[in-house]
């Protein structure tokens, strides 16, 4: 098993949103995580991604056979989990090249390599900016500087392509997107699928699992998974909205 | 060859000389003894073997000084200076030697390590005894034999004293006359050596200058005196400074620099300045009051200051350009950063005199720990600079709460054809940011470095390449620990 995570609660700022949710993925499949605004989705993905401020005051995430719990974000990362943010920041000043450079030369270092050479380097960008159709203008911009929000989605999935991770979050990557956008977003995607990785994807709509197909998925309802299916779901969740599930659910 | 081992070849040539001419023992026994009056600046002008005018203008400055009270304006605190316990001629001497890097502070040597240091310029940095190791390519040689075939002057102001003293006396203290301020008074009065250059009329000059390659660039740091002239078309880039973290028993330096451009020359002076800051606690610590100031004299002439001024307990220090030829231009890009308790007073003056002159100041202050860092400019118009331009922004970076940003700029326009504009931020490095970069696998030491040398670009674009490399990796090292 890839991920694990059992009875998790975490709080923000002494305010429980997840409170005790199971979840499990194996490499190889794809989750797609659906449910109304606020339920927890995206604290989900902070817990598993170990963001500052997000408590696990109770529960155990385990990635790769490890409790991660205490773990550094940027040691998480270098074992192999991203994250696909919603609202990509902007870093003035620092080139994308720069900035990939230095995420994978960390990457690199943790696992005791040399650095990568700077041809290598130029080429391997070339290569996996043809994934995600990106235009070289971009990666000589500062980060995120000045993207429309369907460049900074590619710009998140044109790293993840870059960083080769075995456990991939994409937190609401569809929204803001055009159609577009979308399907190079989801073609990227698609095309790092492989039986070692996972993807956990994370979406309020049903549009984007027309691209990405799900193996499972979780309906969140007030920090628990509380319904799990297959592609079904999502469908059955598109036509009746999250009515059902809140009146079912509630507390 | 690597900059690196031009560097420690030119260290070489520099140790051997010095051992070469017994510089050491002949003049190890000389020192005044403490305090300052006329008969300590006799002392220091006839141990120099100085002329008589030189001697009347140390004189004058020090009579002048002794009217002058403190500045107290800058947003800086520190105990008193006492005047009177201070060493002001000390022969050039040897530090303590050590007999191996392992008596060197470990936290000394990790900076170099991360700097990239090559193990002998270490040793040499931290006073370490370095075998005289001879390279029979005389890099140094080369550099003068380049500089001569241009009749480019580039040496000690002593030797300048002595052997162009035409030139000094028509120069010296133009720019900065000694009534200046408190500090320049002083300077006039004490200074002890420093650099001098002289580019002649339609030089470019084909290397640039570095006091690494003069030789007796050692023990001036205290009252130092730089004095550099471009002549007509002339051109120079000069680069004073190191990165590697400079230790001194002196705490108080107050040095002059000043810079002539005459018509069509440009001069571009880059400074990176890291002597020690103080400990942890700021116990210690160099204060550094610092005049510095070009005059564009000729028309079209240009000087231009780059500025990363990361060490020193207190810095007070304004690099500035009299903008008096018509069509003249000066420029100020500075990047300060503040740590722990230092406190840095830093900014420009342009003084718009000519017609058509145009003045550009870009300031980036980074305060974190327990620091306070003030940028204080002037811009000045004066009645008959018709077609004035300025364009500023200054930016301030903060790392944690505990720190201090204060910007102090000042506008005195007195011409209506004049535009000037003025742009500020402060922001701060966000949690979201930090996260952002962890989330690619990068530490947050790493992560702070990247960030500040993103927002430092602007300026560290204008430094001298292998300058610029050096001083990106000293940002993210004076802030190391500054984020919890």
């Amino acid at each position: 098993m890839l991920l694990n995570i059992r009875d998790l609660h975490v709080s923000i700022n002494g305010k429980e949103i997840i409170k005790g949710l199971d979840f499990s993925v194996n490499r190889g499949e794809v989750h797609a995580i659906m449910g109304p605004n606020g339920t927890g989705k995206s604290t989900l993905a902070a817990a598993i991604t170990g963001k500052e401020g997000y408590e696990i005051t109770k529960g155990r995430i385990i990635y790769k056979d490890e409790v991660i719990n205490g773990w550094e974000p940027d040691k998480r990362a270098n074992e192999g989990i991203f994250l696909s943010f919603q609202y990509p920041v902007e870093i003035p000043g620092v080139s994308m090249t720069n900035f990939m450079r230095t995420a994978v030369n960390a990457k690199r270092e943790y696992k005791g390599l040399p650095p990568m050479p700077a041809g290598e380097f130029l080429r391997l960008m070339e290569e996996k900016k043809r994934v995600v159709e990106i235009h070289s203008k971009l990666t000589n911009r500062s980060v995120n500087e000045g993207f429309s929000g369907g460049e900074k989605k590619k710009n998140e999935i044109f790293q993840m392509a870059m960083l080769e991770p075995e456990l991939s979050i994409l937190d609401e990557t569809d929204s803001g997107l055009d159609i577009d956008a979308l399907k190079v977003v989801a073609k990227g995607v698609n095309t790092l699928r492989s039986p070692n990785n996972a993807f956990i994807v994370i979406t309020h709509y049903q549009r984007l699992l027309d691209y990405i197909e799900p193996d499972f998925v979780h309906v969140m309802f007030n920090g628990k998974i509380v319904k799990s299916g297959g592609k079904g779901l999502a469908l059955e969740l598109e036509e009746r909205g999250y009515d059902w599930i809140k009146e079912q659910f509630e507390d | 060859m690597s900059d690196n081992g031009k560097k420690n070849r030119v260290i070489d040539e520099v140790t051997k000389n010095e051992y070469k001419y017994g510089f050491v023992t002949d003049i190890e026994s000389e020192q005044a003894p403490k305090g300052l009056n006329e008969d300590i600046i006799r002392y220091i002008s006839k141990k120099k073997n100085e002329p008589e005018w030189l001697l009347d203008f140390r004189l004058k400055a020090y009579r002048h000084w002794l009217t002058l009270k403190e500045p107290d304006w800058a947003l800086l605190h520190h105990p008193p200076i006492d005047y009177q316990d201070i060493i002001y001629y000390s022969a050039p001497k040897p530090k303590k030697e050590l007999e191996s890097l392992d008596e060197v502070d470990p936290e000394l040597l990790e900076t170099f390590n991360k700097l990239g240091i090559s193990l002998e310029e270490q040793k040499r940095l931290a006073g370490v005894a370095v075998d005289a190791v001879i390279d029979s390519v005389s890099v140094k040689t080369t550099f003068q034999e380049s500089l001569a075939k241009h009749d480019i002057i580039f040496c000690s102001i002593s030797d300048a004293i002595k052997n162009h003293p035409d030139l000094v006396k028509k120069y010296l203290g133009k720019v900065v006359p000694y009534t200046d301020n408190y500090f320049a008074a002083l300077n006039s009065a004490v200074f002890s050596d420093g650099s001098f250059c002289y580019i002649p009329k339609g030089v470019r000059c084909p290397v640039e200058l570095s006091t690494y390659f003069r030789i007796n660039a050692a023990n001036t740091g205290q009252f130092e005196r730089t004095l550099l002239i471009a002549d007509e078309g002339g051109y120079v880039s000069y680069l004073e400074g190191c990165t590697a973290p400079m230790r001194d028993e002196n705490q108080l330096h107050a040095a002059i620099v000043e810079i002539i451009a005459l018509d069509d020359a440009e001069v571009k002076y880059s400074t990176v300045q890291n002597w020690y800051p103080g400990d942890k606690e700021g116990r210690g610590g160099i204060y550094n009051f610092v005049t510095k100031r070009g005059l564009c004299k000729g028309k079209n002439s240009k000087i231009s200051w780059t500025q990363v001024e990361t060490g020193s307990a207190i810095t007070w220090k304004y690099p500035s350009c009299i903008l008096k030829g018509d069509n003249s231009v000066g420029e100020f890009y500075s990047v300060a950063v503040t740590n722990n308790h230092q406190q840095a007073d830093t900014g420009t003056k342009m003084i718009h005199i000519g017609k058509n002159t145009k003045s550009t100041i870009i300031s980036k202050g980074i305060s974190a720990g327990k620091s306070n860092n003030s940028y204080r400019g002037l811009v000045k118009v004066s009645k008959n600079a018709h077609n004035a331009r300025n364009f500023s922004q200054c930016d301030s970076l903060l790392l944690g709460d505990k720190c201090g940003a204060h910007t102090f700029p000042y506008i005195e326009s007195g011409n209506d054809t004049a535009i000037l504009e003025h742009e500020a931020t402060t922001s701060k490095i966000s949690e979201e940011q930090l996260f952002y970069c962890q989330q690619r696998g990068i530490d947050k030491e790493k992560a702070i470095g990247l960030i500040v040398n993103g927002y430092a670009k602007q300026v560290l674009n204008k430094l001298p390449m292998e300058f610029a490399v050096e001083a990106q990796k000293l940002l993210a090292i004076t802030l190391e620990g500054s984020v919890g």
